[in-house]
């Protein structure tokens, strides 16, 4: 199994770790069990994303696909951002190993579940789809 | 800064020595003969083969002619279960097996199961060690085999073979251990432990790959699992690696030599300082027995974060070393064998195993604990589970 450069980049020099202490919206997913969790905070003024840091507890691959996770959505508005996918992700990194494929899952769910918090807050309805793909038998909710 | 390099990874493969290698080169490109033709390079060639058999004998305690070479540890591991369980069929179809097994055992086993054997799986408790008591509840009148690895693969601890084997004999079971940890890195003679069969591998003592051997108790009824032109006494098929047992034979040799045997006390001291050095990492965890393990096999595994990308930074420092976590196989569970000595998933899944050898040194042992220390700290500051933990801890 080998990673690409850019996902060793974005392992090795991840962008974006850390905490916002006022996070407008903080979205955490995975479990210990499976050996990855994804924890984003989100800073939005006027529905724009002026910042995102994470923290990531997982493989190469899962501090790589938040990583880059988070730089697809910093200056994104709100409505661009919900449309993230984890194809795109995986794409921006050059390719991701097959068996890898869940983390990028997980990044694009733990941006939704912050953006759904944010959206909680702000008392709007959550119009986009937020819920666990189903990436492993032991969370439960596959 | 000159690049640093440090194989801190023998328990996977092993450097083939200098020596080996010498010994081994006239044989393919002199001695090249076939063990089985009759003309004068044929017969070196088969000499030669006999020499390395009774050389490796010599150092086990057996006689030649209970010794087969095979392709590896696996074949003999296969051929040893299956085998046996074809050859005694008459008696039983259970089997009693450790949780801990490599899997080239667990999944000869398993196909065994799919034939309608049954397995009993015992328990190793927290320090990785099986239970005497436990074995003589397991054994029935059914049993036919007993399998227990000499030494693990993760965790490095060593199995009290000799009692063990007694057990299984009381109840007219046969004994199989698998060595190929254990060969060379402790003293193993198969007379004094009494044990039927063991399986030996070339590539884990620095001899090359694709060379292995299994140990038969004369006397011992199995079946054949290569058939073909019925070399090594007809029982095991198949042109015979003539170079590769030469240089098991040598491996082995170096190994138990008083050179090799004070080699193992230093990596044995080695390995406890390095053990020390990275227990003083706050939140970390001995994984396995601290002193019934093999000389240089060390687990430790560390709070809140994952082994896969410990080893991927380690890597980036020039240190080979593995991991028992799911992200470093296919499979979405952890090393069963840290499950089965009671770590809990997420420990598991921070596991770092180091397996020191011949070639390491002092300072190998603090530039790795100083790279595992950095290391470890990186990543739980971009861990979230270490953000719980000191919130919870304040």
């Amino acid at each position: 199994m080998e990673y690409t450069e850019k996902v060793m980049d974005h392992f090795m020099n991840p962008r974006n770790v850390g905490e916002i202490p006022d996070a407008d919206g903080i979205g955490e997913v995975g479990n210990a069990k499976c050996g990855d969790i994804m924890k984003m905070y989100l800073k939005i003024e006027n529905d724009v994303i002026v910042d995102c840091k994470f923290k990531t507890f997982g493989c190469a691959s899962a501090i790589a696909t938040s990583s880059m996770a988070t730089e697809l959505i910093k200056g994104k508005k709100v409505s661009e951002a919900v449309e993230l996918s984890n194809k795109a992700v995986v794409e921006a990194l050059d390719g991701l190993p097959p068996q890898k494929i869940h983390c990028s899952v997980l990044a694009e769910e733990a941006i939704k579940a912050a953006l759904a918090d944010y959206y909680k807050k702000q008392g709007r309805e959550i119009d986009f789809e937020t819920g666990c793909d189903g990436c492993c038998d032991h969370c439960g909710k596959a | 800064m000159a690049e640093k390099f440090i194989y801190a990874d023998n328990a996977a493969t092993t450097r083939v020595i200098d020596e080996v290698k010498q010994e081994m080169l006239p044989y393919f490109t002199e001695c090249y003969g076939n063990p089985s033709s009759l003309y004068g390079k044929g017969r070196d060639a088969k000499h030669a083969l006999d020499s390395a058999r009774g050389r490796i004998a010599n150092i086990i305690g057996c006689d030649a002619g209970e010794l087969y070479f095979t392709s590896g540890g696996t074949e003999s591991d296969n051929w040893a279960i299956k085998g046996v369980a074809a050859a005694n069929v008459n008696k039983g179809k259970h089997i009693i097996t450790t949780k801990i097994e490599h899997p080239a055992v667990l999944n000869s086993l398993k196909a065994l199961e799919k034939q309608g054997y049954e397995v009993t799986y015992l328990d190793v408790y927290e320090n990785g060690i099986v239970r005497p008591e436990d074995l003589r509840a397991a054994l029935r009148d059914d049993t036919v085999l007993v399998a227990v690895m000499f030494a693990n693969n993760e965790i490095g601890t060593i199995q009290p073979i000799k009692e063990l084997a007694a057990i299984a004999h009381e109840r007219k079971a046969v004994f199989f251990t698998d060595a190929v940890q254990a060969l060379a890195h402790v003293d193993i003679n198969v007379g004094e432990l009494g044990v039927d069969l063991m399986s030996m591998s070339g590539h884990k003592i620095h001899a090359p790959r694709g060379i292995g051997a299994l140990y038969i108790r004369k006397g011992t009824r199995i079946a054949n699992l290569i058939d073909g032109g019925g070399q090594e006494s007809r029982r095991r098929s198949g042109t015979e690696n003539v170079p590769g047992a030469i240089g098991m034979a040598r491996a082995l040799e170096y190994m138990t030599s008083p050179e090799g045997l004070a080699k193992r006390e230093e990596i044995r001291a080695l390995r406890d300082k390095l053990c020390d050095l990275l227990l003083k990492i706050p939140n970390s965890r001995l994984n396995g027995d601290r002193y019934n393990r093999l000389p240089g096999n060390l687990n430790v595994s560390f709070e809140f974060i994952e082994g896969e990308s410990l080893i991927l930074w380690l890597d980036s420092f020039g240190i080979c070393a593995s991991t028992g976590s799911a992200c470093s196989t296919a499979s979405l569970d952890p090393s069963h064998v840290l499950l089965a000595i009671g770590l809990p998933h997420e420990k598991a899944h921070g596991s770092l195993r180091l397996t020191l050898d011949i070639d390491n040194t002092d300072e190998d042992v603090e530039y790795i604990a100083d790279c595992t220390a950095k290391v470890v700290d990186k990543l739980r500051q971009m861990s979230p589970l270490y953000e719980d933990y000191l919130k919870n801890n304040k």
